[in-house]
């Protein structure tokens, strides 16, 4: 680590980021990744485009380096590390958004976001997550066997509480669900996506402009409410609905999917979650399949925007510097023996949802949607286990932004 | 032990809730959090400890 400048000679024996799992551990980060934290926390790495930024693996380095700020989420800053071509490309078209703004700018949009997703509000909707995820079991009960899980539950559950927060209607979801599961894969090109946002950004304004006629109790009419108050554009108000609207979707249903073909592979792990009687005491467990999964693997990326020292690097001004949270997730110094689950372990310190001001604003909805699925599903369906061999299973390959596979087929 | 909050670096994040519900609430309008107990019995302070670590922010300080 600590090496002098790579920029102008890249070299081949660095580590390449995002590289494949080891097929036999799936659900692990891959093999590469994990050796890295044998190297120390900070390293230098390859991406996609051939550029070397700082890889930041440690778990404490996590913390530091996206706390601290000298570093900037700023995309259109020459040398940012883009985790893959199309939003290379779309870079100097972005808006300000939670993702891209530092400082000021990123507290004045986030606050605008944050008041639906509070944790005694999304405690409030334990209830009602708790009748869709019933309701979604016995029609998934009823139905034929196998059945793909993706489609019975892990989609709908977290679709339709984010549409009923939204105030979308969700008989729409087939429309918003395939643009929402195609922001995040990697083999799209920048005209797919300017196609695929203007298509879900026509919808959303359109239905902006109506609860600005009829306002009712949703994230949609407070947002159209700013519009008239003149503190927010349709534009603007557009993107914040879009952004809450696809991150709600994908990576709380890979979490139920994945989390399940994880748990069917420790027996004396889920037969745990089979005795929970109230869903709040799923907690610990879902802080721990959140820590050992880390579906936002592609890293947190980011750009130095002053020279300086850390952790022995020196890191100059316009470095790169991606932040892989799968590896933070299993440093060792943190977690000890990550790689076996544990869902007695106090694991809230994980990084699944990222670290320091951007960390997920939607966390504490996943949260309560994950206690009370695992809290039900596996005590309800106590027989639930996969229809084929695991080794069938299609994941998503290792550049998509989030971990994730279409298709969990189970029976019982 | 005394808990801190700055509100000004507060992200909403709702961290410090699911970790302490005794002791921090998050405000209605925003989400930025709210100092329930300033001075926190013995009893809580383990949670309270967990809810300053896990601050995404760094907006919770403690004079043990």
């Amino acid at each position: 680590m600590a090496e002098a400048d790579t920029r102008d000679a890249p070299d081949e024996s660095l580590y390449f980021y995002q590289d494949e799992r080891d097929a036999k551990c799936p659900f692990a980060p891959p093999p590469g990744l994990r050796a890295l934290n044998d190297k120390g926390p900070v390293t230098r790495g390859r991406i996609w485009d051939g550029s070397t930024p700082w890889l930041v693996t440690g778990h404490a380095a996590q913390r530091a380096i996206l706390s601290d700020p000298r570093v900037s989420s700023d995309d259109k800053r020459p040398g940012f590390p883009y985790p893959n071509r199309a939003m290379a490309e779309t870079a100097p078209h972005h808006p300000l958004t939670i993702f891209n703004a530092d400082g000021a700018d990123h507290t004045r949009i986030r606050r605008m976001m944050t008041r639906p997703f509070t944790r005694p509000r999304m405690e409030a909707l334990r209830p009602d997550i708790q009748r869709f995820t019933d309701e979604l079991i016995d029609r998934m009960l009823a139905g034929p066997k196998p059945v793909n899980l993706v489609t019975a539950l892990s989609l709908p559950l977290p679709s339709l509480m984010i549409c009923a927060l939204l105030g979308v209607p969700y008989e729409d979801h087939d429309f918003f669900q395939e643009h929402a599961s195609f922001a995040t894969r990697s083999d799209k090109t920048a005209d797919d996506d300017r196609r695929a946002s203007e298509a879900l950004g026509g919808y959303l304004a359109g239905l902006l402009q109506k609860k600005m006629a009829e306002p009712a109790d949703d994230v949609l009419s407070d947002f159209a409410a700013r519009i008239k108050e003149g503190d927010l554009t349709l534009p603007e108000a557009t993107l914040l609905s879009m952004i809450l609207l696809i991150a709600g979707h994908e990576t709380s249903a890979t979490m139920i999917t994945l989390g399940t073909a994880l748990l069917l592979e420790n027996p004396g792990e889920i037969a745990r979650l089979r005795e929970v009687e109230d869903t709040r005491d799923a907690a610990g467990a879902v802080e721990e399949i959140l820590r050992y999964l880390t579906v936002a693997m592609f890293g947190q990326r980011r750009i130095a925007s002053e020279d300086f020292e850390f952790e022995g690097a020196q890191i100059k001004a316009g470095d790169g510097i991606v932040v892989p949270l799968p590896a933070g997730n299993w440093d060792p110094e943190a977690f000890p023996e990550p790689e076996k689950l544990d869902l007695t372990r106090k694991a809230n310190h994980h990084h699944a949802f990222g670290w320091g001001i951007h960390q997920c604003l939607g966390q504490q909805l996943a949260r309560i949607e994950l206690q009370v699925v695992y809290g039900t599903l596996y005590r309800r369906v106590p027989t639930l286990r996969l229809a084929v061999d695991r080794d069938e299973l299609a994941f998503r390959p290792a550049d998509a932004l989030a971990f994730g596979i279409s298709e969990l087929p189970v029976t019982w | 032990m005394k808990v801190v909050v700055d509100e000004e670096k507060c992200v909403a994040a709702g961290q410090c809730v699911a970790a302490a519900m005794d002791v921090f609430d998050q405000r209605e309008d925003d989400g930025i959090v709210v100092l329930l107990d300033e001075n926190p019995p013995a009893e809580l302070a383990e949670d309270v400890r967990n809810a300053a670590a896990v601050c995404p922010a760094l907006a919770i300080r403690l004079v043990e």
